[in-house]
């Protein structure tokens, strides 16, 4: 743990910053696997609670979490360069419109009223 | 080709006369910058994946809007315990596979193997308990279709057509997602094979890296499909 912890192998390569070469400790792998257990019951548990209109939005942003943890620790993007962070923020800048966009049309659809009807 | 192929073949250990790693090829001109373009070409790939995903939870949250109370009474019909029992499978053969790649990053040949193998074993239990939970849907004529039967789910008319819907889209979804198991199983298992044959070292294990990034995507895919298929509407 001590000596591994987040030791390189290599020196600092000549990609301007990048830093993949990171090992990170398996202590931090079994945490991230227990926040995610524990994260996944927790969804479990507020979905038998009754939120109101909250139950949703709690459950997606327990995903989020859970999917950043994955993100950040499991597939190294916390120790990534900078590239691989603005293709991840593209892919998820795009997510983002898509839902928005068709939110704001099927969410707004009873706000005013339609012509002709 | 088949000189790059050759030139891999032992970068366990050696270098080239010419000093270069085995593994580099001729285009780059380090490991580092070798495997910074392979990452960033695996994470654009995973983009256009989060994409295609995005299209049917996209489509899931409009159907899900329109026909709120027949999704409730579908997704009820869904058994949270496998649900929850695969998601924590799932989590645990990403666990392995983190650990497969910790191990092969400090050049752990036997250490690699067995990470890869428990993953790719993680991954079947997945398979097989949702091919248990699909055949609890087609003995139950939830199977959207001619013989579909809503009866149970307490639907009819209007509800009963929608709730169809719910159950095309989790088919869709849990169906795209094993199939991405289903892909990536044989590729951890050539991985493995190809960790055992020494082809990997703490220098160059691109492949088992970037098969690891594939997999965590996978789970994070099944992380959001678990509460938005299972979880809605409980707690009426």
């Amino acid at each position: 743990m001590s000596d591994s912890s987040e030791r390189r192998i290599h020196s600092r390569s000549d990609l301007g910053g990048s830093a993949n070469d990171h090992v990170v400790s398996p202590a931090v792998y079994v945490t991230v696997f227990a926040a995610l257990v524990l994260l996944t019951g927790l969804t479990v548990f507020a979905s038998t609670v009754n939120l109101g209109m909250w139950n949703t939005p709690v459950a997606v942003v327990i995903a989020v979490v859970k999917a950043a943890l994955v993100v950040l620790f499991f597939m190294h993007v916390k120790y990534s360069s900078r590239l691989v962070w603005l293709a991840l923020g593209g892919g998820m800048l795009w997510l983002l419109l898509i839902i928005a966009g068709a939110a704001a049309d099927y969410l707004s659809r009873g706000w005013v009223g339609t012509p002709g009807s | 080709m088949s000189s790059v192929a050759d030139s891999a073949r032992g970068s366990g250990t050696g270098r080239s006369e010419t000093g270069r790693h085995p593994a580099l090829v001729h285009h780059f001109e380090s490991l580092p910058a070798q495997k910074e373009a392979a990452t960033l070409g695996m994470w654009v790939f995973l983009v256009t994946e989060v994409m295609f995903f995005g299209g049917l939870f996209l489509a899931y949250t409009v159907y899900r809007n329109l026909h709120f109370h027949a999704f409730v009474q579908s997704s009820r019909h869904l058994n949270l315990a496998l649900g929850a029992v695969n998601t924590a499978v799932l989590i645990c053969s990403s666990l392995t596979m983190a650990m497969g790649v910790h191990a092969s990053a400090l050049g752990r040949r036997r250490g690699t193997v067995a990470w890869l193998l428990l993953t790719v074993a993680l991954g079947s239990v997945f398979l097989g308990i949702k091919a248990i939970e699909y055949k609890d849907k087609f003995d139950h004529h939830l199977v959207p279709g001619e013989r579909f039967d809503a009866e149970e789910l307490h639907l009819e008319g209007d509800e009963a057509r929608q709730a169809q819907i719910f159950y095309a889209l989790y088919f869709a979804m849990t169906g795209l997602h094993a199939t991405h198991m289903v892909v990536g199983i044989p590729i951890i298992l050539t991985v493995a094979g190809l960790a055992h044959r020494r082809r990997f070292s703490p220098e160059y294990h691109t492949p088992v890296e970037l098969t690891g990034l594939y997999w965590h995507f996978v789970d994070i895919v099944w992380i959001f499909l678990f509460p938005l298929l299972y979880l809605i509407g409980r707690h009426h």
